[in-house]
């Protein structure tokens, strides 16, 4: 669609929505949340921007392929796993390190956060794909 | 109090909603009835967030309304696309 409205309305909410994905993604292991809800919703802002400027120019806006983002999704959440077998531990356990900040408090980082954003870019990229098919094919 | 209020009054934004909907002379009024049902939905979340207490379903009601535009933008993409093209009047 050719709308002013629209395109100007998708400039303001495309970095919202980007922003508010990383936000559910970094909350989801103790809050409501996560890597699947964060990709959705980061796949929602690039439909937004494929129905009102073309998928040729969101796939530019993307700048990366969307089956790119689904292998190095696959393969982060795989090498969560494979991160415990190296210190002689079950595949997939979870392991955290505390990251002291001083006056910021601690930040936790462990494998589970990173099998999170595997998720996330797979579910990015899934959906970037099936849309994209949707709009190229119609 | 004034909470139950508020709902007896969402409740009653979504039968008319529903009413345009069914009765919705044409594909655009329907279209328009559905999007208004996403926006009583978000205060019905927002209400329910008072009435319980719980900060995190706030959130949700965001998704919800940042989401909604997304149908809505949708719909009216098939529209200019060929709306209907079994109906044709």
């Amino acid at each position: 669609m050719t709308s002013l409205i629209l395109r100007t309305m998708v400039r303001l909410l495309l970095p919202l929505l980007l922003m508010f994905s990383v936000f559910l993604l970094l909350r989801g292991h103790n809050e409501p949340g996560g890597g699947f809800v964060g990709g959705l919703m980061a796949a929602t802002g690039f439909a937004l921007v494929s129905i009102a400027f073309g998928s040729t120019t969101a796939r530019q806006v993307l700048r990366i392929d969307p089956l790119f983002l689904i292998g190095v999704g696959l393969l982060l959440a795989l090498s969560s796993g494979l991160v415990t077998l190296w210190l002689n531990q079950p595949f997939l356990t979870g392991i955290w390190y505390k990251l002291s900040l001083g006056t910021f408090g601690k930040l936790e980082l462990g494998t589970p956060l990173l099998f999170d954003i595997g998720v996330y870019l797979t579910v990015w990229g899934v959906t970037l794909t099936i849309i994209f098919a949707l709009e190229e094919v119609g | 109090m004034i909470l139950w209020l508020t709902v007896a009054l969402l409740i009653a934004a979504v039968l008319l909603c529903l009413y345009r909907v069914a009765r919705g002379p044409s594909l655009p009024d329907r279209v328009v009835g559905l999007d208004l049902l996403s926006s009583v939905t978000v205060g019905f979340i927002a209400v329910y967030a008072v009435i319980s207490g719980e900060i995190i379903y706030i959130d949700v009601a965001t998704v919800l309304a940042l989401i909604a535009f997304l149908g809505t933008v949708a719909f009216a993409y098939f529209i200019e696309k060929g709306g209907m093209p079994w109906r044709k009047t």
